[in-house]
């Protein structure tokens, strides 16, 4: 299926998943559901970067938050609808990707990925000392009283994330399986082997990092609407780190199909154990699982299902 | 004397301090990343791990917290031990170091984090000890015990680390595998062995250390994220194994923070070593007493 | 004697204090075979990364065809028409045989670009098959790369090799742990390769092979080179014979 069909395959389904959450009509389907959905944005980004790469993104909170928090400023400056703050929020969080992987991505895959745990840090401690944005303290976004078109904010809020994660993950079929992604299976595989195929490896994994950073920017863009009151704690929270980690690993790095499984599952359990049990239970479930995947099942979900198929059809 | 001279005397002598303990903290990432290329980010989790060990011995049976992880230190060297076959086993053994190894301790000190938090909660926590308090004043300049005790201790075990690892056989043998492990192999060693005490060495050094952190300031579980910064800036600055260069590159940072934390305030001073470690990285990423 | 594709004139390489290059002049004609010798950690390895870009020279020039590359990242000497095999195969494990020569075809011998779908001419998967008719894998296009028998990765490096259309291929030990068998068939290849024109330099530890295929010899030992010329008088050279054989 080609690129664009494609697209119009994942619109159709983010649709039919909003008409179903309308249907249902109960707010915290929207709430719940809006979660996943920035998952999926969340944990496909990094997997450009992580899977189809090879190089670790530890900072992954450190670009959703800036993509929130340059909503905040957005806010606070001038009255953009929020479908203009989200390409921006994904502009400045690319910028900053290009930046990062300029200056760090000459170095040793393991270097990048202390790199950017370092990046997180260090616009953690800006975020928080910058009084414009609230520095720790935290902003106020006061919703829109109403939505054309829409029920309530919350629900347009909903559609908006379905339709980013329709995007990310049609954004990241495409990439798979064009040249550029033959290129970064090649920097994945053996990177000075891919070089000496003509591989332009530096260029490629700029692209890589730039179009992650984006994706992560576009997930925290609607944030400060979806919770109206922004802190560092809450948009650098490290479950955005472990998450984007953890979702494609345990669905399967390989592919795109591997994060929206990964953010499917996890994100739907991670829902339901924090309202059933606690949130710190489950984000110590989601070590857990990390831990358990990738020392046993590193393939992922998706491997396992391959490994079961080929035991079927050589059987 | 002059105010702002005072200061900063104090903060480098405080700095000076700190970068004595930050070295006791950051020389089992010297062996385990900067020797044996494991890339242990969960390292913090153990610091942190000791800290809290130091901190329930002590409440329960008041012993004081430094002996309690001296003590305790063979337990801790196990625990290295046994995470480093698993380590082996799932990871080195297969090739797959360098992604899964690192998404794979990721995982272990996210699970530390979150394991101490629902045993301890979020609240900081303190120790009792004579010396958390008093100040010794040499003029001008303020020697606060909570942080010169840890100091010498330190320096202390800073120093036995470089002789075991120059003057023992294992030790040396632990220099070996870091240089050649092929080499070492052909000389009928067991390279695995070695890495097993190296890492075990380098996780019951973080949990010692662990009870110097809680000596000095009141520990809760996340703080364990500032030092991956840390250990990896003094790492990579010192030169990656070198242990001589990481107590150099400890104290840099040391006096670097507090000079921070002094003049622009404490809120700054995570941001001191993760832009340190990058401004290494970017210019200089051999350290500076590199191999 | 043809006019030189490649010119090595002054190369040095330290690392730390240690000097693996030390001032080596090196030069391959258009059309040649030259074998490259010399006793482990002689230096050969390290002149063949600063000649592919792996690592940079200190001093010294680097001419191919009439440009100076030295400056030039690796990838983009590779699209010039420099190629060169890696002396441990280094196949992309999850790609299969044909996938793995695509790479080469679509990036070493495709024009500048980034992302389109359409494959460039040249660069199909008739393509591919044809470069792997061509050393012999066309029935394993489908095989996990990952999974192949020695001499097969040997023949996939050479495959991707000639994926890049290459004017000059540097074999880093192609041969090595291979049977006798296997040795003439590499050995087969490669001398097609050159009859097609490709200038051809062989670093090999296999004498066999290097004297059936050697125009003409070089030799370093110890970061130096201490014999370059005709093959027999170089084996015949007493300070050759002592490099390899000790005191």
């Amino acid at each position: 299926m080609g690129p664009l069909p494609f697209l119009g395959a994942a619109l159709a389904s983010a649709a039919a998943v909003f008409a179903a959450g309308v249907a249902i009509g109960n707010e915290y389907v929207y709430f719940a559901s809006y979660t996943v959905a920035q998952y999926i944005v969340l944990a496909t980004a990094w997997n450009i970067l992580g899977g189809y790469t090879g190089y670790v993104n530890f900072g992954a909170a450190g670009f959703f938050a800036i993509g929130a928090y340059t909503s905040v400023v957005l806010h606070k400056t001038m009255s953009l609808p929020l479908l203009l703050m989200i390409p921006i929020g994904g502009l400045v969080t690319g910028l900053i990707g290009l930046m990062m992987g300029y200056l760090t991505l000459r170095l040793r895959g393991v270097f990048f990925a202390i790199a950017t745990l370092a990046l997180a840090i260090v616009l953690h401690t800006l975020i928080i000392n910058w009084s414009f944005v609230g520095g720790a303290r935290g902003a106020y976004i006061i919703r829109p009283r109403e939505v054309m078109l829409f029920a309530s904010y919350s629900q347009y809020l909903f559609a908006i994330m379905l339709l980013l994660a329709a995007l990310a993950v049609a954004t990241a079929r495409w990439v798979e399986r064009s040249r550029l992604g033959r290129g970064l299976a090649a920097i994945r595989d053996d990177e000075t082997a891919a070089e000496c195929s003509g591989v332009p490896t530096l260029k490629l994994k700029l692209v890589a990092t730039t179009l992650s950073g984006f994706l992560m920017g576009i997930a925290g863009a609607p944030f400060p609407y979806y919770v109206s009151y922004v802190d560092p704690a809450g948009a650098f929270n490290l479950a955005y780190g472990v998450n984007s980690i953890a979702m494609p690993l345990i669905g399967g790095m390989s592919s795109w199909i591997g994060p929206l499984i990964g953010a499917l599952l996890l994100g739907t359990l991670q829902q339901v154990a924090t309202v059933t049990i606690s949130s710190s239970v489950n984000l110590l479930l989601v070590g857990v699982l990390l831990v358990a995947f990738v020392t046993l099942a590193p393939n992922g979900i998706v491997g396992l299902f391959e490994k079961a198929r080929k035991k079927k059809s050589d059987g | 004397m002059d105010l702002t001279l005072s200061l900063l005397i104090n903060a480098i002598v405080a700095g000076i301090l700190l970068g004595g303990f930050y070295a006791a903290v950051s020389i089992g990432i010297s062996i385990s990343f900067g020797m044996l290329d494991i890339v242990n980010i969960a390292h913090p989790a153990f610091i942190i791990l000791g800290s809290f060990v130091a901190y329930t011995v002590n409440l329960h049976l008041g012993i004081d917290p430094i002996l309690v992880n001296f003590i305790l230190s063979p337990a801790f060297f196990l625990l290295g031990i046994a995470m480093y076959r698993w380590y082996y086993v799932a990871f080195e053994r297969r090739g797959r170091e360098s992604l899964s190894g690192l998404a794979f301790f990721f995982g272990i000190l996210f699970i530390g984090e979150v394991a101490l938090l629902l045993i301890f909660g979020a609240d900081y926590r303190t120790v009792h000890a004579p010396y958390i308090g008093p100040t010794l004043e040499w003029g001008a300049i303020n020697l606060p015990l909570r942080l010169f005790v840890p100091f010498l201790v330190s320096v202390g075990v800073v120093i036995a680390v470089q002789l075991y690892l120059t003057r023992t056989f294992t030790g040396r043998g632990i220099l070996a595998v870091s240089q050649n492990p092929v080499a070492l192999q052909l000389m009928g060693a067991n390279p695995q062995r070695i890495k097993a005490v190296a890492f075990g060495l380098s996780i019951a050094t973080a949990a010692v250390a662990g009870a110097f952190l809680i000596i000095i300031q009141p520990v809760e579980p996340s703080i364990g994220r500032e030092y991956i910064g840390r250990v990896f800036a003094v790492c990579v600055l010192g030169g990656m194994g070198s242990i001589p260069g990481t107590l150099l590159a400890a104290i840099i940072l040391g006096v670097a923070e507090s000079f921070t934390a002094t003049f622009y305030g404490p809120s700054w001073a995570p941001a001191v070593s993760f832009g340190l470690l990058l401004l290494t990285l970017a210019v200089r990423p051999a350290g500076l007493l590199g191999r | 004697m043809a006019e030189p594709i490649l010119s090595a004139v002054g190369v040095s390489k330290t690392f730390g204090g240690f000097v693996a290059l030390d001032s080596v002049d090196f030069t391959v004609h258009r059309g040649e075979r030259v074998g490259l010798l010399g006793p482990n950690g002689s230096g050969k390895s390290t002149l063949v990364n600063c000649l592919t870009g792996t690592l940079r020279n200190e001093t010294g020039e680097i001419i191919f065809g009439d440009e100076r590359i030295d400056r030039l990242s690796t990838h983009q000497r590779i699209r010039r028409g420099l190629a060169r095999t890696f002396q441990i195969p280094r196949p992309f494990a999850s790609m299969t045989v044909q996938e793995n020569v695509e790479i080469a075809l679509l990036y070493a011998a495709a024009p500048a670009g980034l992302v389109h779908q359409r494959i460039p001419h040249g660069a199909g998967p008739d393509d591919a098959m044809h470069i792997l008719e061509e050393v012999g894998l066309h029935k394993k296009a489908d095989e996990r790369s990952g999974a192949l028998t020695q001499v097969d990765l040997r023949k996939l490096e050479l495959a991707r090799a000639m994926a890049a259309h290459p004017r000059l291929l540097i074999a880093d030990e192609a041969m090595a742990g291979l049977s006798t068998g296997e040795v003439d068939e590499i050995l087969a290849l490669l001398l097609r390769l050159n009859q097609a024109g490709v200038s051809i330099v062989m670093i090999e530890h296999i004498m066999y092979a290097v004297m059936k295929f050697a125009q003409r010899i070089a030799v370093l030992v110890a970061g130096k080179k201490i014999a370059d010329g005709d093959p027999q008088a170089v084996i015949a050279n007493p300070d050759v014979q002592k490099a390899y054989l000790g005191e």
